[in-house]
């Protein structure tokens, strides 16, 4: 009985693990969205480019954190670059306009970066200050690295809510969220303020991306599904809503991760084995969008719903 | 009576834009909303046509509670509205904007193979109701090209092609001509004895010409409801709302 | 005539030539290539009926690809080759598909429409995926095509070509006919002003579910043509890049003009082709070729026909 309890903390905390680093790509996106009413379906191309940056860099210093530096710093110039060039005459097209250029945009990086990096997968190791494991309850250990991400997160969360609740810019993040007009007739620089949020975004991104490496394999599209993750994410949060991109990145991130441990052996007490091993798999892994059509059915506009515009 | 308004309330947020409203329409009079700017007669009139659910009241149409029905439904029982603001099929020219709700309200929409474009019938008729707003020789520009107060015509057309039994008219001659809004003028007066008619006007020579009755509202509330005489005896409607104004 | 009349005849004419043309070269390669470009034009002819008549940007729409597709497959796998059976099998699964799906997005509109149709179209990719039986990741081979007992031989490129160029004939007809029906001009009027639509007695929801539906079945049309040339099926086919495609495709021809996604399909499938063989790497530039269209000419390139059309007294 105690190993299953460990199992389901283990399991919640992996949950927890993979909702953050929703969050870090989700945040972006959604102030993106909810601000410049932009889909940007390139976001997850700035997490991929972070994985690659930040490997390639560790591999060159043998330091993890230049990596990740680098990969922030190398994601933001190229995010900002993407803003400037693309986005400057997308943000008053219609969303089926946006769709298409950022595709255009994510089909041109994915081959840019197997033309640089090559069409095979790579791995980044676990620096090795962080890869030994620790006790979060006695007797119960957990990777020390997981343990970081979850904390990165945490941090970018109380990071981000102060930067939107108490800075100037942080109200005209809100005021821009509720009301660009308004925004505008104060006469800020509203072009400025789109690139830094872009900006913004590109690095929570690549941070995501950056921390991903070492846990998972850095290939051309891993922002692919990412990026779908976090479109999701956004739905059920509400558009433009950072509170709610955080509730429904953990949301999601637990939801996904129990789905897929739990799901069969709990399938296999009252169905046949054969029976569980088929539906619980393929539940599982439909099981966040069914969460979202559920969600939607009665939010239609999520759970922390834009304000009027 | 045709429509019978009870206590009918509308909030928005701390604002509330429709105040108790009671008001009650007998079959084919034109009972007129004034009103300033500001004082909730479009939200009224929005209410009734269903497009805005109203917090508190009942609306009887027809010796029927409408009040929960959705405006597609109020509209399929006779009830049709204009819009204060144009809003016409801009891609359709001003003859397929008319067929449309003809055939809507023929109910024959499921048809998937026959053009619309060589159904003479409804070709005829969308043309009778062009006819009747003065536009038959404009029938085939695209709405979005007409002039202005074509569009506000056009406005008008279409609600009368869905044969409403209550016509709800928001603002029909705001920005038009003086020509032109006299032919409304002259339509709406010609359409009295067979439909009946709720107003909003600003234009105080049109109201007094065309109303049976008149309710005043300032800031959601009635302030004052009776025949033109009444209300242009009535003193504190002079003093709030009628007061300073050339037309009166 | 009328250019739009002109505009459908040559794009016909010519694609109904390709088989000499190509068996007069040699080339029959082209054959394959014009097979793949008429099954997707399928494709983008019934995704245009929704979003340029009925303003529904579907982002899911490659999943009745796939349920055709699958229909076709999973008959075959269980011995059903009869080629009746597995078209009506696919269009039913699809109709009955795009009506659930459809019930539950239709009524959303904008972004959370697009977001809706992306999310059922990845959970049908990924029950795709978790089907071992049928292959799961990797896809499954299908032994035969589709059977119509001897007069209909789907082998025969040239026999499924044709078959395809009337499937593409008779829709694009049916679809031309339907934009310009009492029910067309409803879709068309929810599209441009859904409140006046409204106001007139029409309750959109059915109309556009209707539509949604229409094109969904349509679309599972191509997708069992689709499963004929494979003779293969994988989840690949539904994937979120492929309805991405899609829509690419009827931009690229123009929106609402029902005869442009065709161009768009020949234009995509054959830069793809094309480009494929120059290098691997070709999708660095389909990529910016596809931003330079939506951000210089994103009326397609059939859309000034259109503008044409709905404005001829310009
Ligand atoms: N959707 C809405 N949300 C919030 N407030 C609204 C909304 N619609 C109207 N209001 C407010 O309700 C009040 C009444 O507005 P309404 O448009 O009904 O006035 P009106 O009498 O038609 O004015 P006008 O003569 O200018 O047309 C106004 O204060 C307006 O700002
Ligand atoms: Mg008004």
């Amino acid at each position: 009985m105690n190993i299953n309890i460990f199992f389901l903390l283990e399991q919640l905390l992996n949950g927890v693990q993979f909702g953050v680093m929703l969050f870090l790509i989700s945040a972006g996106l959604t102030l993106v969205f909810g601000i410049m009413n932009l889909i940007n379906l390139a976001h997850g191309v700035l997490y991929m480019l972070g994985a690659y940056i930040c490997a390639s860099v560790i591999q060159a210093s043998g330091s993890f954190l230049v990596g990740v530096a680098a990969a922030i710093v190398g994601s933001l110039a190229a995010g900002i670059v993407i803003e400037l060039v693309t986005f400057r005459p997308l943000y008053r097209r219609t969303h089926l306009d946006q769709v298409l250029v950022t595709f255009g945009l994510t089909l041109f990086f994915n081959e840019l970066v197997r033309i640089i990096w090559g069409p095979t997968a790579l791995y980044a190791a676990v620096p090795a200050a962080l890869s030994g494991q620790i006790d979060i309850l006695p007797g119960a250990p957990y990777p020390t690295y997981r343990l970081v991400i979850i904390g990165t997160g945490i941090l970018a969360a109380v990071f981000l809510y102060a930067l939107v609740s108490y800075t100037r810019i942080g109200m005209l993040i809100r005021a821009g969220a509720s009301n660009r007009v308004m925004v505008e007739a104060l006469g800020v620089n509203i072009k400025l303020l789109y690139t830094f949020i872009f900006g913004l975004g590109a690095a929570l991104a690549a941070l995501a991306g950056a921390l991903a490496g070492p846990i998972l394999a850095i290939e051309s599209g891993m922002g692919n599904g990412m990026l779908i993750l976090a479109l999701v994410v956004i739905v059920i949060g509400g558009i433009g809503s950072i509170r709610g991109a955080f509730i429904a990145s953990i949301l999601v991130g637990t939801v996904d991760t129990l789905g897929r441990t739990m799901l069969r052996p709990l399938f296999a007490t009252f169905l046949s084995q054969a029976t569980a091993d088929q539906a619980g798999p393929a539940i599982a892994s439909m099981l966040i969008y069914l969460l979202m059509a559920f969600i939607l059915f009665f939010r239609p506009q999520g759970l922390f719903p834009p304000r009027i515009r | 009576m045709l429509l019978v308004v009870d206590s009918l309330v509308k909030r928005f947020g701390g604002l509330v834009a429709t105040d108790n409203v009671t008001l009650a329409v007998p079959a084919g009079q034109i009972h007129a909303i004034i009103g300033p700017n500001g004082a909730g007669k479009t939200t009224l009139l929005s209410q009734l046509a269903g497009e805005l659910r109203s917090d508190a009241g009942t609306i009887h149409f027809d010796g029927e509670d409408i009040t929960a029905l959705p405006a597609h439904i109020r509209a399929a029982r006779g009830l049709a509205r204009s819009f204060q603001i144009n809003s016409v099929f801009k891609d359709f020219t001003a003859l397929e904007n008319v067929a449309l709700a003809i055939q809507v309200h023929e109910g024959h929409c499921f048809r998937f193979w026959g053009q619309v474009a060589k159904d003479a019938a409804l070709q005829s008729a969308a043309l009778g109701f062009l006819a009747q707003v003065n536009l038959e020789e404009r029938a085939n520009i695209i709405a979005a090209n007409l002039a202005y107060g074509e569009r506000r015509a056009l406005e008008v057309a279409i609600a009368l092609a869905s044969r409403p039994k209550l016509l709800l008219l928001d603002e029909p001659t705001s920005g038009m001509g003086a020509n032109e809004s006299a032919e409304i003028v002259t339509l709406l007066a010609k359409l009295k004895r067979t439909l009946t008619i709720l107003l909003i006007e600003h234009d105080m020579n049109a109201v007094f010409a065309l109303a049976d009755r008149i309710t005043v509202l300032v800031y959601g509330r009635t302030v004052a409801a009776g025949s033109p005489e009444e209300i242009r005896a009535n003193t504190d409607v002079r003093r709030a709302y009628l007061g300073e104004d050339e037309d009166f | 005539m009328q250019s739009r009349t002109v505009v459908a005849a040559v794009i016909f004419t010519a694609l109904a030539l390709v088989p000499s043309v190509a068996t007069a070269l040699n080339q029959s390669f082209y054959i394959d290539v014009g097979i793949r470009i008429l099954i997707f034009a399928i494709a983008a002819l019934s995704l245009d009926l929704i979003l340029g008549y009925g303003g529904m940007v579907s982002f899911g729409h490659a999943a009745f690809l796939g349920i055709g597709a699958y229909a076709v497959g999973i008959l075959a796998y269980f011995g059903v080759h009869n080629g009746l059976a597995q078209f009506v099998a696919a269009i039913v699964v699809s109709t009955l598909a795009a009506l659930f799906i459809g019930a539950v997005s239709v009524r959303t509109t904008g972004v959370y429409f697009i977001m809706t149709t992306l999310a059922f179209g990845q959970m049908l990719y990924f029950l795709a995926v978790s089907m071992s039986k049928f292959g799961g990741d990797d896809g499954m081979n299908i032994s035969s095509t589709s059977d119509f007992g001897g007069w209909l031989d789907l082998h025969n490129p040239i026999v499924l070509y044709y078959t395809c160029f009337c499937f593409l004939l008779g829709f694009a007809v049916f679809s031309d006919r339907l934009v310009g029906s009492r029910f067309g001009m409803v879709l068309r009027a929810i599209h441009m002003n859904e409140q006046r639509a409204v106001a007139i007695g029409v309750g959109s929801f059915r109309y556009k579910l209707t539509a949604f539906v229409i094109s969904g079945a349509m679309c599972g049309v191509s997708g069992a043509l689709l499963a004929n040339q494979a003779l293969f099926v994988s989840p690949a086919i539904m994937h979120w890049t492929r309805s991405g495609e899609i829509l690419i495709m009827v931009i690229l021809g123009g929106i609402g003009t029902l005869f442009g996604p065709i161009i768009g399909a020949v234009v995509y499938l054959l830069l793809e082709s094309t480009l494929s063989r120059i290098t691997e790497h070709w999708e660095i530039i389909l990529g910016p070729f596809l931003i330079i269209v939506v951000l210089f000419a994103h009326r397609g390139m059939l859309g000034w026909i259109a503008e044409r059309r709905r404005a001829p007294t310009k």
